[in-house]
């Protein structure tokens, strides 16, 4: 569910492959023009491959790390339905990070090779989530704003040209309308409660709001234009879901033009952008720390099933053997 | 961290009872069995629907798309397997 504009700093170029052939790179690019998708067997050029990779994985790594920060909150839910509500949402996260690991696959990457750049630190994911969920009232902006952005990013991938990518967001985009309305229902909630409640709802709106707004990448990359108008798209919903709330923007220089028909944003701090992509966000050790953890702990079940299978099949199964080797 | 990967299975779903099944997607598992848990919990936690089936990727044979000019050519000339190549009448109904 979760992606922001990720690429703009992976800025290497991939060099084409040398010997890639006229031909076939004249089809591929008139299937692109022509708007046809390109399928896991059809030639494609390398640098066309990579991107893919890179992307499609980041994408999968956000939404498993995704489910930490609510995940958090599982067993202190405040009531039985927003407990197996929240674990809906968090099982679906799992199930797209699934999905787009599958789609990955099909470009010649292992699924093995991919956790491991996530475990070791040297995959990006998305920088939302190295923020803390502190209180309830997080879930519900998480929802609102996090997945609302994440939506407005991600509905222009379902007409992708790589098919499998495609085929995988238009999943999930279906997937995440409940998460973003169950999101706003939870501010709704704590904001016609107690006064301790509203002042709950607006501290998580004053947390959430500019890393929300960040999720769309920086104004300078290559894709600026994209991102801005994204951006602007956003502000442009959200401002009055948030006056309907009764919760403040926490933005003093907010401000509706009326000349262009828009909300004016004051500028939004970058460097607080980059500290997290960096890795000096408030939660990026304790995130991959956890992911580490989960994938340890489960290391005896990988081996247990691996041997039960090994044994069904007929054949005694190596002590070490945590896989099968295909 | 030498862990190699589980076997990829492609995973197919009938939507409802009368209708074909059909490919959504693909997932590692130890063993069959364990394909089809995984396939309840990753393609279907909305109801999508009534009968799974995996398949290990491995074993399914698929045709060559450098080769599909040549293997789906033989079809395009022969319109006069579809119905609207003849010529009939306003006149004659039921037909």
């Amino acid at each position: 569910m979760y992606t922001q504009a990720l690429d703009i700093h992976g800025k290497e170029p991939v060099p084409a492959a040398a010997g890639e052939a006229e031909a076939p790179a004249a089809r591929f690019q008139a299937r692109i023009d022509e708007d046809a998708k390109i399928e896991p067997k059809d030639w494609m050029p390398e640098a066309y491959r990579q991107t893919l990779i890179r992307q499609i994985s980041q994408h999968a790594h956000s939404e498993i790390v995704g489910m930490l920060p609510e995940g958090n909150w599982i067993t202190r839910a405040p009531s039985l339905k927003r407990k197996a509500v929240l674990i809906a949402k968090v099982q679906d996260e799992g199930g797209h990070g699934m999905y787009l690991y599958s789609a990955a696959e099909t470009l010649g990457i292992s699924r093995a090779e991919m956790l491991e750049q996530l475990l070791s630190g040297t995959a990006k994911y998305s920088s939302i989530f190295n923020y803390p969920t502190l209180t309830w009232a997080d879930i519900g902006a998480i929802g609102w704003l996090v997945d609302g952005a994440a939506i407005m990013n991600q509905i222009p991938i379902c007409r992708c040209s790589y098919g499998p990518y495609a085929r995988a967001m238009v999943r999930i985009c279906k997937e995440e309308s409940f998460h973003q309305r169950q999101g706003f229902e939870i501010m709704l909630t704590l904001t016609q409660g107690t006064h301790a409640q509203r002042a709950m709802a607006q501290d998580a709106l004053n947390r959430w709001w500019w890393p929300s707004l960040m999720m769309f990448g920086p104004s300078d990359a290559d894709s600026r234009h994209t991102a801005q108008s994204m951006r602007q798209k956003f502000i442009d919903i959200t401002v009055p879901q948030a006056h309907f709330l009764g919760l403040t923007i926490p933005d003093n220089e907010l401000h509706w033009d009326e000349s262009t028909q828009h909300y004016r944003a004051g500028p939004i701090d970058w460097s607080e952008f980059h500290a997290v992509l960096k890795g000096n966000g408030p939660c990026n050790r304790e995130r991959l720390e956890a992911r580490r953890r989960a994938h340890e702990a489960g290391r005896w079940v990988r081996e247990a099933a691996a041997a039960h299978a090994a044994r069904q099949r007929g054949g005694a199964a190596p002590a070490s053997q945590a896989g099968e080797p295909t | 961290m030498s862990e190699t990967d589980w076997p990829l299975f492609e995973v197919f779903i009938r939507s409802r009872a009368g209708l074909e099944h059909k490919h959504v997607g693909s997932l590692h598992a130890a063993d069959a069995r364990m394909a089809i848990e995984h396939a309840r919990d990753v393609y279907t936690r909305r109801q999508e629907g009534v009968s799974l089936w995996v398949v290990r990727s491995a074993d399914i044979v698929a045709s060559d798309p450098g080769e599909a000019d040549a293997l789906f050519e033989p079809a395009r000339d022969k319109v006069y397997r579809h119905p609207t190549f003849y010529a009939i009448p306003d006149e004659v109904k039921n037909l």
